[in-house]
């Protein structure tokens, strides 16, 4: 870890020899956690002044290298955790931080790595290697929502908090843009497709919205030295 | 190439070639043989590897075809060496060895090992005349993605959206459409020692026959898309080279069994045109015919039993490359 000038490293961590960090996620909640490839979570506690940084927890439910990890963005209802995290066999694990971590539901694997993973108002949004994209909800773990999004595995799922857009890129060279929301009445979790677009030749691995409304996104892929970026027209 | 011990030294865990680390085990493969090449055709052969394993790499529809592609590259091997039984058993050796190694492994290692392999070639654009003729790369090197065909197995046809209540019951179904027309597999390919592959990355991308090309505006375009893939090799071919090496006396005459018997010289077209020529050739043109035994035992062809011995021709210093 380093000053945010990249000045000076105020701290380092040392695994064990086969481990890698796949992951890192901060945020003014949850703090800093970074997953690793042999499963782990190390959560590290940051303090608001100096640079004494310590672990304070590692998280050992995850069985398979850590893919992605993502923080409530926007309001999560009661009892529905604020952090989500995943891993290669596709198991997903919803807990709640504060003082402790605690491990609030665990959805299991189902034969596909899940590549890609976002929470939002406790709708848990995960990509995954065989194109789809599933929506669960994060307090009780079951699944609410299943798309036949994409023809490759999908690289990269953001959300724009504001709106509830959210992105999806994938190796088909696609990029597509849903409104997820949640029906008052019924209380089911709904998606719609908003739009598509075609990257032509390119296996897009990072896609991210450019403002928290969503109006606008920025797509990267492999063997492309650019950014392409979309707006509403 | 598939001797134990290299192999056994190519299953080791161990980070991927630099790029002039794999380089110069393809110059040693190459010149293992007898092919000599001068440096400017060695660069051509090597830009043309690297490109055609590019291609393959990152045109495999899901991570573990990688595995099917490499199994592709062995059966066509297998092919080659077939009446070798001393190599073939090395090559099913290696063959087992990798489905020991990597059957396996899950998807997400198999794509962190395409990551890999895609990183080492990212930024390689050249372009190579057979796929660019075959419309598979685009003129500013990179490599054309179809949004059409069957989805890799395990993967759905985009376009259904499943909404379920708390239940678990399914209480909607929408659709969505995009340009991309894909359709469902029919099969997945055999991992097995033997089997249909179904992917047809890393066959022999030269086994099918394609028109020369001529300068035809407009026809172009019909040139490539009618070039259909065969993986069969073409028996004629295997007979005609056993037939040469039968000349030169080195291989016993084996007849197959079966409907072919082996390699015949037809000068007209047809069959049969050569049928009706035969039929309606005047009298007086009449012929005989001169049987020349060309199979000759090795004692009575010394020389050409020591060109077959040490077929490479005396090294000369001043001798301009070819």
């Amino acid at each position: 870890m380093y000053e945010s000038d990249g000045s000076i490293m105020v701290y380092w961590h040392a695994l064990d020899s086969w481990d890698g960090v796949g992951q890192l996620h901060a945020d003014a909640s949850s703090g800093l956690s970074a997953g690793t490839s042999s499963g782990l979570v190390l959560v590290f506690d940051i303090p608001p002044k100096g640079t004494n940084i310590t672990v304070s927890e590692v998280l050992e439910q995850h069985h398979d290298a850590i893919t992605d990890i993502s923080a409530e963005l926007g309001q999560a209802p009661d009892g529905a955790g604020d952090l989500v995290t995943a891993d290669d066999a596709g198991t997903l694990c919803i807990w709640s931080t504060g003082e402790e971590f605690t491990l609030l539901s665990k959805i299991p694997a189902s034969g596909c790595c899940c590549a890609s993973v976002k929470l939002w108002n406790g709708i848990v949004a995960a990509g995954y290697g065989n194109g789809q994209i599933r929506l669960y909800e994060a307090a009780t773990g079951l699944l609410r929502a299943e798309v036949n999004a994409h023809a490759r595995w999908i690289y990269a799922l953001d959300l724009a908090p504001q709106t509830g857009k959210l992105l999806s890129g994938a190796e088909d060279s696609f990029v597509h843009v849903w409104k997820l929301s949640r029906n008052p009445d019924t209380d089911n979790v709904e998606i719609e497709h908003c739009h598509a677009e075609c990257v032509t030749d390119t296996q897009v691995c990072g896609a991210r919205f450019c403002d928290p409304e969503g109006n606008s996104f920025a797509v990267t892929g492999y063997d492309l030295s650019e950014i392409y970026c979309y707006g509403r027209a | 190439m598939f001797n134990k011990k290299f192999m056994e030294e190519l299953f080791k865990p161990q980070e991927l070639y630099s790029k002039k680390a794999l380089r110069t085990v393809y110059d040693r493969l190459a010149h293992a043989s007898i092919m000599r090449l001068n440096q400017a055709s060695m660069d051509k052969l090597y830009d043309l590897m690297t490109m055609a394993f590019k291609y393959q790499v990152l045109l495999c529809p899901r991570p573990k075809d990688i595995l099917l592609v490499t199994f592709n590259h062995l059966d066509a091997i297998k092919d080659f060496i077939h009446d070798s039984p001393g190599i073939l058993n090395q090559v099913d050796e290696t063959f087992r060895q990798l489905i020991q190694t990597y059957s396996c492994l899950s998807a997400g290692e198999f794509q962190l090992i395409r990551q890999t392999l895609l990183i080492f070639f990212q930024d390689m654009h050249i372009r190579v005349s057979i796929f660019l003729k075959d419309k598979v790369q685009n003129s500013n090197g990179r490599f054309v993605l179809p949004i059409s065909g069957p989805v890799p197995w395990g993967t759905e046809v985009p376009g259904l959206i499943r909404i379920f209540n708390h239940n678990g019951d399914e209480v909607k179904r929408t659709e969505f459409t995009t340009d991309g027309n894909y359709v469902t597999p029919q099969r997945e390919g055999s991992f097995d020692l033997y089997g249909d592959r179904v992917l047809k990355l890393g066959t022999n991308m030269y086994s099918v026959s394609r028109p020369v090309e001529t300068h035809m505006s407009g026809s172009s375009k019909n040139l490539a898309s009618h070039a259909k893939e065969n993986i069969v090799p073409n028996p004629l071919a295997k007979e005609e080279l056993n037939f040469l090496a039968r000349l030169l006396g080195g291989l016993e005459i084996k007849e197959p069994g079966g409907s072919e018997t082996g390699f015949r010289l037809n000068l007209f077209t047809t069959d049969e045109e050569e049928e009706h020529a035969a039929l309606t050739r005047p009298e007086e043109l009449s012929y005989k015919v001169i049987n020349i035994e060309a199979t000759q035992v090795r004692t009575r062809r010394p020389v050409l039993a020591g060109i077959r011995a040490d077929p490479s021709p005396p090294v000369e210093p001043s001798e301009s490359p070819r």
